[in-house]
């Protein structure tokens, strides 16, 4: 872990629709720290992967994102992407057709001609991933099928962290990836992440439960609910939360959904 | 999803028109204008009797309103019926040709010139009215393969012409072949003798480049016995605000054994974003599988037209053959298509297989219409057919009318279709991963596309790739 801050959301307003879903949200991330983000249903946390993500369907209202030392608001969506940050969907898409490997080499090559470096062709592709399957210990099964087409909730769950460990991102941003994984499932999504964690590496974690906590151990856990974080801790806040309920922490004055 | 439309905005790249002297005959239709065509072309006289008979057919007939597309009345006693560049010498190297011709076909991507012609390609190239240059002619001599200009082929080789023309799209078939009958110019004749599999890919590039002009092609592939040929179509056309019509007819007659790949990369200009100008092309197509376990594969690109009316067929008479039909059509601003395919099951344990791709954007129309007829006596007939739409944006509009008749019990018959959007999220999705929006749009309708460009002679498939991506860019943000 180095002290250098990667991200730096200031006073964070965004609203879709017309309608405000983040009041002012502020966090701050360094290189190589893993923050989990919970919260009740409808508390933001989806809403504040995707416009950390760029999706067009959110509007900024009012603060500011640092990333790297760049006005991360300002960048394209493809432009995030190119520069290290990278979302795991929590309902990925299917492109019918394409093969993920294609798609992921076509992924490499624009990140790659971005940072100035010459583009892979498919035999080079072929042994980074090779490598990069090795270091997660999973196997090419998913990667000559087309894009989640037809994929099982628990395979679109690991072609997403897939896609991560070969796009070597620096800021991953996990929107519910435990969302619909059995616990078989859950253990190999956390291992291949734990695997993925390095001092270069920042993560936000977005999740209802604490489960998934018990095996992406968290530096920092932030609860947020109502469009603001209320409350932050150390991993050990999780393990309150699971226990009292997020009722506990909601804001005074709100209403129990 | 405004953002998503606005990126179809690219500009028709092939909408130049060549500075070229050409004669045309005043615009009009009469049995007059038909023997001077005849005349023009120094036809034999059962030739012109052919025409007269197919004009005075159509003059009893009435243009089709069936088809799901619109457009205004359209005056066949405005258009001219034949344009030629002028002063056209008798070539006798490609080197001849009017170096106007050559830059314009070469611009085109398609060089017919001598040191500069296509490797492994063959290429007949109409110009308006008339072929100008078939390249490889020599090479495929020696191979007993006949490829020339159909006007050629009625005055050197009129036998043949006169044994198939017509028996596969008879000259009363319908309003638009009736018409092509009477005032065809020109088009290409393959001829493969038995046994023969030829050496080279066979093409013919059909350009329009005079106004207030039809074009009505005709073209006409034979395959002997054991034969093989690989045969494809390209065209364009200058940007012009008139809508001009072309009318072709194609027929393709396959003997026993004998294999026909047909590819079809349509890419006339389409009109603008408010539907001014485009070619209508309205256009008979149709496949006789007369021989035993003879095959006939249609592929086809559709990306350009204001109106496309087009439903390449094949019957299947010879027992154990094979139709196939592969089509992508793409329609964006104001283009309707209205196009599918015929397969007529007449022998024993004929198969045919139809995979039709509609991509539709902007304010475009697709419908997709097929007929897959099981006639009586074709037992153990098999059909497979499978018709995907794909949407962008949300004033486009894809339709599908398959008609299905079957008249033996043991046919077996499979039908899948799907619907499908291009949305902000599957976009986004792969911007998230570093892709363009581009780069994005285009990966996606490649791989909708991918069962048919699989179909694609090899040389095409890039092409196709690229025209689509072309056709389709600005369509999404």
């Amino acid at each position: 872990m180095t002290d250098q801050v990667l991200l730096e959301i200031k006073d964070l307003h965004a609203s879709v629709e017309g309608k405000e879903i983040l009041h002012g949200v502020s966090l701050q991330v360094r290189s190589g720290e893993v923050h989990a983000v919970m919260g009740p249903n409808g508390s933001g946390k989806s809403t504040l992967a995707q416009v950390l993500a760029g999706h067009p369907a959110y509007t900024v209202t009012g603060g500011s994102v640092r990333y790297d030392g760049k006005d991360l608001l300002e960048l394209d969506p493809e432009e995030r992407a190119r520069e290290g940050v990278f979302l795991a969907f929590q309902y990925p898409v299917s492109i019918r057709g394409i093969t993920n490997s294609y798609f992921l080499r076509s992924a490499v090559n624009a990140i790659r001609k971005h940072k100035g470096q010459p583009e892979l062709d498919p035999l080079d592709f072929l042994q980074v991933l090779e490598d990069k399957l090795k270091a997660i210990g999973w196997d090419d099964s998913l990667m000559n099928r087309a894009v989640n087409e037809g994929f099982s909730g628990g395979e679109k769950k690991r072609n997403e962290i897939l896609q991560l460990a070969v796009l070597e991102p620096r800021l991953a941003i996990l929107d519910e990836t435990d969302s619909g994984l059995d616990i078989d499932a859950l253990k190999t999504v956390a291992e291949a992440v734990n695997q993925l964690r390095s001092p270069e590496r920042s993560f936000v974690v977005v999740t209802h439960y604490q489960r998934l906590l018990n095996y992406i151990v968290p530096d920092y856990v932030h609860v947020l609910a109502e469009g603001r974080i209320v409350k932050s801790g150390g991993k050990e806040l999780a393990l309150t939360l699971e226990e009292k309920g997020y009722d506990w922490v909601r804001p005074e004055g709100a209403a129990v959904s | 999803m405004t953002s998503i439309e606005a990126h179809v905005l690219q500009p028709y790249k092939y909408g130049f028109v060549t500075d070229i002297e050409s004669e045309s005959v005043p615009p009009g239709l009469s049995e007059d204008v038909i023997r001077l065509i005849s005349a023009k072309k120094g036809e034999p006289e059962w030739m012109l009797e052919w025409r007269l008979k197919a004009y005075r057919h159509w003059l009893t007939l009435k243009e089709p309103t069936w088809a799901n597309v619109k457009y205004g009345p359209i005056d066949y006693q405005a258009i001219s019926y034949y344009a030629a560049p002028k002063q056209r010498p008798k070539v006798e190297s490609l080197d001849q040709v009017d170096p106007k011709l050559l830059e314009t076909f070469e611009k085109l991507g398609i060089p017919i010139a001598e040191q500069k012609r296509l490797a492994g390609v063959a290429v007949d190239a109409v110009f308006d009215s008339v072929s100008v240059a078939t390249t490889f002619r020599a090479e495929l001599a020696k191979f007993g393969v006949i490829f020339c200009p159909i006007s050629e082929a009625i005055r050197e080789h009129p036998d043949l012409v006169r044994q198939y023309l017509g028996t596969v799209v008879p000259t009363n078939d319908n309003y638009f072949a009736a018409l092509n009958s009477a005032v065809f110019t020109d088009g290409s004749f393959a001829f493969i003798p038995k046994g023969v599999r030829c050496p080279l890919e066979l093409s013919t590039y059909f350009r329009i480049n005079a106004s207030s002009t039809g074009q009505f092609e005709r073209t006409l592939i034979i395959a002997e016995e054991g034969s093989h040929v690989s045969y494809l179509e390209g065209c364009s056309a200058p940007t012009r605000d008139e809508n001009q019509l072309h009318a072709a007819v194609v027929e393709l007659v396959a003997l026993d054994n004998a294999q026909i790949k047909y590819s079809t990369i349509q890419n006339w200009y389409p009109g603008d974003e408010e539907g001014k100008g485009g070619i209508y092309n309205f256009v008979t197509k149709r496949g006789a599988c007369r021989g035993r376990n003879s095959k006939i594969s249609w592929t086809q690109v559709e990306t350009g037209s204001a109106i496309t009316w087009k439903y390449p067929g094949c019957l299947l008479q010879g027992d154990g053959s094979i139709g196939e039909f592969y089509s992508v059509a793409v329609t964006n601003h104001r283009q309707q298509a209205d196009t599918g395919t015929k397969m007529i099951h007449i022998g024993k344990n004929t198969k045919s297989t139809i995979v039709s791709k509609g991509i539709s954007a902007g304010h475009g129309q697709n419908t997709y219409r097929g007929l897959v007829k099981i006639m009586k006596g074709a037992e153990g007939a098999r059909n497979y057919s499978q018709c995907d739409s794909m949407l962008i944006g949300s004033e486009c509009g894809a339709h599908t009318f398959p008609y299905i008749d079957v008249r033996n019990s043991s046919a077996i018959m499979e039908h899948e279709a799907s619907t499908s959007k291009i949305g902000e999220d599957q976009i986004f999705y792969c911007k998230q991963r570093g892709l363009s929006a581009e780069d994005a749009v285009s990966m996606i309708v490649n791989g909708f596309c991918k069962e048919v460009f699989k179909e694609l002679p090899m040389e095409f498939a890039v092409e196709a790739q690229n025209l689509l991506g072309i056709s389709l860019e600005g369509s999404v943000g």
